[in-house]
């Protein structure tokens, strides 16, 4: 059978979401924000989740939906501070959710070693900082590295612009941020997109990132504006 | 010739935002590649000479940001670290998140401009958390950076609203990185940090360096060669 992964139905595309799973969710700013599929998870009813996403949320939709709703226990972030983000501000205020915050290179290659089978890794990055209080600092050619794991999702939720039957996807401009690593990095990623085009139409050259890390793609309401 | 006037801190003229920025804007080198954090940093995109070739890389993955497009003009998918709009040069170039970290991480970076609660002595950085309990701490790029790029040099008001020094002997808030920031740019001074110590190699005009030494904890040093710090008006 001819390999197909465009799902009609967004709910129906994120079915094996388990409590307690941990969901990596791209976008950076307002730029590649999955919100569609985002609100879907809401509807899907998964709880007790782990987030993994640069920011917090902003404004009363996509991950401030998902905050509000009371399905995240953490969110591991670089930064939650933002215009419009109350809702985050209030749970963290109250002790009702768990922050865990990484230097943004840091998560981001957390997620990549994890698609690529990489354990863990040194980085200079928060070295002498609070942020590397209780990890394995190692000395290499006289300079500290801290050794940071790798950071796995059970589901990855992101934005592309375009993406064949196939699962190839291609981004627009600063749409790409966290996808592409994020893809590797999950066990099951679905991708929401704004237009499906027929195999070979994104040149082989072109493709950002290969059908091999994306299970579903689902549609961007294009209609649709978001208070995020 | 007449004596040049000289006024108590409270009655010179400090450097707007704007000709802050627009003063270590002039300091930025043709050829090197540039990280410009939120905040001060970010005005600078404005001032870098037009006949200059700097490129602007955002941590969001873009080598060649140009300047905020006109109104009615924004591309809701381009967007820079700031998540302001923003338009591409000729020559940029868009890649994903971890290579844009790579990048930074790497030691490909020449130069990060980066804000500052504090700077100290010895040139470490504190700009991530003022440690208030009532506020999630966000770090965002800052330690990459702080770590990686080559050169760090921060961009500050001198003193805090309250009139505090935010150049320090030691940093009061928690580090960003330590020992890595060589170029303190103010709104009364530039200073170089170096192995003896800080260097002031301008100052505002009118100001004596006994009254900059009052808002600036560590002991200050007059550059050789040292000049009136006087953008234009920006």
């Amino acid at each position: 059978m001819a390999i197909n992964k465009i799902a009609d139905d967004m709910v129906a595309a994120l079915e094996g979401t388990k409590d307690g799973a941990t969901v990596l969710v791209g976008g950076f700013g307002n730029a590649g924000l999955p919100n569609d599929l985002i609100h879907a998870l809401i509807d899907q009813g998964a709880t007790d989740l782990t987030v993994v996403a640069n920011n917090a949320g902003s404004g009363t939709e996509g991950l401030a939906a998902l905050f509000a709703a009371g399905r995240v226990r953490k969110i591991i972030c670089s930064y939650p501070r933002a215009q419009r983000c109350d809702i985050f501000d209030a749970l963290y205020k109250a002790d009702k959710v768990e922050l865990e915050l990484n230097p943004q290179g840091t998560l981001s290659e957390r997620m990549r070693a994890a698609g690529a089978g990489i354990p863990g890794f040194y980085t200079a990055t928060g070295i002498g900082t609070e942020l590397a209080d209780g990890k394995e600092i190692r000395n290499f050619d006289g300079r500290d590295y801290v050794f940071e794991t790798a950071l796995k999702g059970d589901l990855a939720l992101i934005a592309a612009y375009k993406g064949d039957r196939w699962g190839n996807l291609l981004y627009k401009r600063s749409q790409r941020n966290f996808g592409p690593v994020m893809a590797a990095a999950a066990t099951v990623t679905v991708a929401q997109i704004r237009q499906q085009v027929e195999l070979g139409d994104i040149d082989p050259d072109d493709v950002h990132t290969p059908g091999i890390y994306v299970d579903k793609l689902v549609f961007e309401d294009l209609e649709r504006e978001w208070d995020v | 010739m007449a004596v040049q006037e000289v006024f108590t801190l409270d009655q010179v003229q400090k450097l707007s935002r704007n000709q802050l920025s627009w003063r270590a804007a002039q300091e930025i080198d043709e050829g090197l590649y540039v990280n410009l954090g939120i905040g001060l940093p970010t005005l600078c995109t404005n001032f870098i000479p037009a006949d200059r070739e700097v490129v602007l890389h955002s941590e969001n993955g873009i080598l060649g940001a140009g300047p905020n497009p006109p109104k009615g003009e924004e591309d809701r998918d381009l967007i820079n670290a700031s998540k302001e709009y923003i338009t591409l040069v000729k020559g940029a170039s868009v890649f994903v998140h971890s290579d844009a970290f790579a990048m930074i991480r790497g030691g490909h970076i020449d130069l990060a401009l980066l804000g500052a609660f504090e700077v100290s002595a010895g040139g470490d950085l504190a700009n991530w958390t003022t440690g208030d309990p009532k506020f999630p701490p966000g770090v965002g790029g800052a330690m990459d950076l702080a770590a990686g790029a080559k050169a760090v040099w921060a961009l500050t008001q001198h003193v805090t609203k309250s009139g505090a020094p935010k150049i320090v002997n030691t940093c009061s808030y928690p580090l960003t990185s330590a020992g890595v920031v060589t170029k303190i740019f103010t709104d009364l001074a530039v200073i170089d940090v170096t192995d003896n110590g800080l260097l002031v190699r301008e100052m505002v005009a009118g100001l004596s360096l006994d009254d900059l030494q009052t808002v600036t904890e560590p002991k200050l040093t007059a550059a050789n060669d040292l000049k009136v710090l006087a953008p234009p008006a920006v």
